[in-house]
């Protein structure tokens, strides 16, 4: 299989190129693009990229794949390649340090901005706050979130404004937190973001939904967001 | 040491797993200048994966359970090599740091009364094995580790840890004193070496899982502070023990989590038979992980296993039905699909015993304070802790029981944290560092980068994963031992030898992977030796040779020494403060 790799060392190269390597792959095993990348690294050794669990839990390995952002690790090379070529390039948007790794700061920056950690002064005792089963049920979709920014860098709203829009994974861990029963900064959270370009800057587009490697969906978390933010205003 | 930068903490935490993320928000808590340097940012630790839950006694499921009934699994689940007064440490602090996890916002599942929803778990029982099974795990739906590994950042960027993301720990840096001052590390993006100095070091490296071959841990378990404590001449404890985990997926080596069993599923032959009665008939499928493995690997190796090739079993889930698998095990069921192409609601799930866990590590204390041994006496080392799976206080002795690392990591990651603050607190004075010492700590590095003509990484890593995979499995014995020592000796060279064509400084993982593979290679030469010397079956270490469990000679821990590569005995202690001792009885489920 035609493999085409994006390479960019800044120590080398003036500029980045797509390097083309012919992968053989074993046969009647559907190898995922983590294992491609793998066994192009295993002939040469400086291709980077990063990697941890090899399951699709830690988020290292977010990369664009013939045209489509996700997790090498669980992405089998069937479900992507094709007319027989696989295209890995760094997730877009975020400036590449080498090859498929990309500095993801602002990233960071946005997530960190939404004060993402309980608030609750209230002394809770010497035991657990209560939360009813259905309070709890209302994180599902939102605590999952792995932080792999397949989500964020293929947002067109995002890519505009990195530094002012939180993007798709930074409001779903807003949404995470506006939605625990257990959290009492409800109102300042909501005044942090009540600007034109925190929440609202997103578009309805939906590439995060159609991305994310664990099926979450930002936009219905945005879409929340939206309505505390108007509730709030009237 | 020519123009290395210095950067200097108060605490220095290698790692940003749950164990290292406790460690450093305790001290950060209280103002001190802590930094978390860790080789992949905090959310990409190992920890993310545990799924099951944390064990722990906070009465939920059960208003009558008991921290000492939990202690008691424990001990047992240990084979009696477990130090007592760790584990009465463990299980007795163990419900005021989970209820800590709760406050900081840990999304746990819950019961309907509003409390932490607890499973049941292999080993686990009520009264002191005479009440049957508990249920004592708790859950966040089959995402613990997840959700307790992003809440411990969440925590950390509240307090304002210094994090040092990406950065990659070389070796010890150590005055002439012989206190541990820091370590070099490298940083990732940049390539730059710097000096971390520091009035406490704190190894929470995580596991090493990577020395074999099929592994449920991340590529990035390589361990690395075993590796650095190693080569800086420190014993290591118990390294012989490692976990395999019964139900890894059959070919990807995916964790499915013991919670599956907890829920109800249960493992079948190829004739559909729950063969586990005929092992376990108490505990069936929730015995000790040590047993349900060899019992998994007997029906294979007597030609009930499943699959073309007989080399795999089932675990079957589907009789649960789709509401609780959907709600209680959606990671597994994600999981299986992919990596096993199967979805639990209708087939079973091709499973076979998979490497999993060290048991063994780095000595240390209930402060978390590092121990070696100095003719035949512990000795603290200064400056240096450990705490998670890269220690061993030791908790899991020759065998771990489910639920049991993340409140192993969580409760001596907090009791370092709170040590090294009244150390701190008290003052701590040493001599700096001189020139020397820091370019004694740079020989690796140096050696590494400096080699133009020598062994490729991969290949090397290949033959090491298959030589642990091949001589120091599930079952084990002398003679295979031996092969897979002389394999190993044959190794060492090559491995001090290893050559990187990609010299470049920015993101080079190259240069990465040749350091964590020297780790590994120290790891797994310890394990090879401890597992050949330690002449009995006990816990995970199961010799075909040795197959019963002798008391007389090994109710001990081993130390394994890597200046002489001898292995010398130590005192397992016996000796918990508030109840009496657990004696040591025959081990059934």
């Amino acid at each position: 299989m035609l493999v085409s790799v994006y390479r960019y060392n800044p120590e080398t190269d003036r500029e980045p190129y797509m390097q083309d390597v012919e992968v053989s792959l074993p046969e009647g095993k559907d190898l995922m693009v983590l294992d491609v990348l793998n066994l192009i690294k295993e002939k040469d050794q400086s291709l980077s990229y990063r990697r941890s669990c090899r399951e699709g839990v830690c988020g290292s390995d977010g990369v664009n794949m013939n045209g489509k952002n996700g997790l090498a690790c669980i992405t089998p090379v069937s479900e992507v390649v094709t007319g027989g070529k696989l295209v890995v390039r760094p997730l877009p948007g975020l400036p590449v340090i080498r090859d498929l790794v990309v500095d993801m700061g602002v990233f960071y920056k946005q997530y960190q901005r939404i004060k993402p950690y309980l608030q609750n002064s209230t002394p809770a005792g010497g035991r657990e706050r209560l939360q009813s089963p259905e309070d709890r049920a209302k994180l599902d979709g939102l605590y999952e979130c792995i932080l792999c920014a397949c989500c964020s860098t293929s947002c067109p709203s995002f890519w505009w404004n990195p530094e002012k829009f939180v993007g798709p994974s930074g409001l779903l861990q807003a949404y995470r937190f506006l939605a625990d029963s257990r959290d009492e900064a409800t109102e300042e959270r909501l005044a942090e973001l009540d600007d034109p370009f925190s929440v609202f800057r997103c578009r309805g587009i939906m590439n995060c939904v159609s991305v994310c490697p664990k099926g979450l969906n930002p936009t219905k978390a945005i879409g929340h967001i939206r309505d505390m933010l108007l509730s709030r205003a009237t | 040491m020519t123009g290395l930068r210095k950067l200097s903490f108060d605490a220095v935490v290698i790692g940003g797993g749950g164990a290292g993320m406790r460690a450093s928000l305790q001290m950060a808590q209280s103002g001190f200048k802590t930094a978390c340097l860790t080789k992949v940012f905090p959310t990409r630790s190992h920890t993310v994966s545990a799924q099951g839950g944390i064990t722990c006694a906070i009465a939920s499921a059960d208003p009558n359970d008991d921290w000492r009934w939990h202690m008691y699994d424990t001990v047992k689940g240990s084979d009696y090599i477990g130090d007592q007064d760790a584990i009465e440490y463990m299980c007795s602090v163990g419900p005021e740091a989970v209820f800590e996890l709760e406050h900081m916002g840990l999304p746990f599942s819950r019961f309907e009364n509003g409390r932490i929803y607890q499973r049941p778990f292999g080993g686990q029982s009520k009264d002191y094995g005479a009440g049957g099974q508990a249920a004592r795990t708790c859950a966040a739906a089959d995402r613990t580790g997840h959700a307790l590994l992003h809440t411990l950042y969440q925590a950390n960027l509240k307090s304002n840890t210094t994090f040092l993301n990406e950065w990659f720990a070389v070796d010890l840096v150590r005055n002439q004193d012989g206190v541990v001052v820091g370590v070099i590390a490298i940083e990732i993006e940049t390539g730059e070496v710097v000096f971390v100095e520091s009035k406490a070091t704190v190894l929470a490296t995580g596991g090493a899982g990577r020395i074999y071959a099929s592994t449920t841990n991340a590529h990035i378990n390589t361990g690395d502070g075993i590796g650095m404590a190693l080569r800086a001449g420190y014993a290591v404890q118990d390294i012989e023990m490692w976990q395999f985990h019964p139900t890894g997926i059959y070919g990807a080596g995916t964790l499915v989590t013991e919670g599956c069993r907890g829920e109800g599923g249960y493992l079948i032959n190829k004739d559909g038979e729950r063969f586990m009665e005929r092992y376990a008939p108490n505990a069936k499928d929730l015995a000790g992980r040590d047993v349900v493995a060899r019992s998994m690997m007997t029906e294979i190796l007597e030609g009930r296993g499943c699959g073309e090739h007989g080399d795999h079993v089932f675990l079957k889930l589907d009789h649960l039905g789709k509401e609780i698998l959907h709600s209680r095990l959606p990671g597994i069921t994600e999981l299986s699909k992919t990596f096993a192409h199967v979805d639990p609601v209708n087939a079973p799930i091709p499973v076979v015993p998979t490497c999993h866990y060290m048991m063994g590590g780095i000595p240390t204390n209930v402060n978390g304070q590092a121990i070696t041994q100095v003719n035949g006496k512990d000795e603290i080392i200064p400056g240096l802790y450990a705490c998670g799976e890269a220690a061993c206080v030791s908790v899991h002795g020759a065998n771990r029981l489910g639920g049991n690392s993340l409140l192993d990591l969580v409760v001596f990651g907090r009791a370092a944290g709170i040590f090294i603050e009244e150390q701190l607190q008290q003052g701590i004075d040493y001599r700096l560092a001189s020139e020397d010492d820091v370019d004694r700590a740079m020989g690796r590095l140096n050696s590494l980068d400096s080699n133009d003509n020598g062994e490729d990484t991969a290949v090397l890593k290949r033959e090491l994963q298959n030589c642990m995979q091949n001589y120091f499995g599930v079952f084990r014995d002398g003679e295979y031992m031996k092969k897979g020592r002389d394999e190993l000796n044959a190794m060492r060279d090559r491995v001090a030898n290893i050559a990187i064509s990609d010299k470049s400084k920015a993101f080079n993982t190259a240069r990465m992977e040749a350091l964590e593979l020297q780790n590994l290679f120290e790891v797994a030469e310890a394990t090879a030796i401890a597992a050949d010397e330690r002449t009995e079956s006990r816990g995970a270490h199961s010799r075909n040779d040795y197959p019963e469990r002798d008391d007389k000679n090994w109710l001990c821990h081993s130390m394994y020494h890597p200046e002489t590569k001898k292995l010398t005995k130590r005192d397992v202690n016996f000796k918990p403060k508030t109840v009496d001792t657990f004696e040591p009885k025959v081990r059934t489920y």
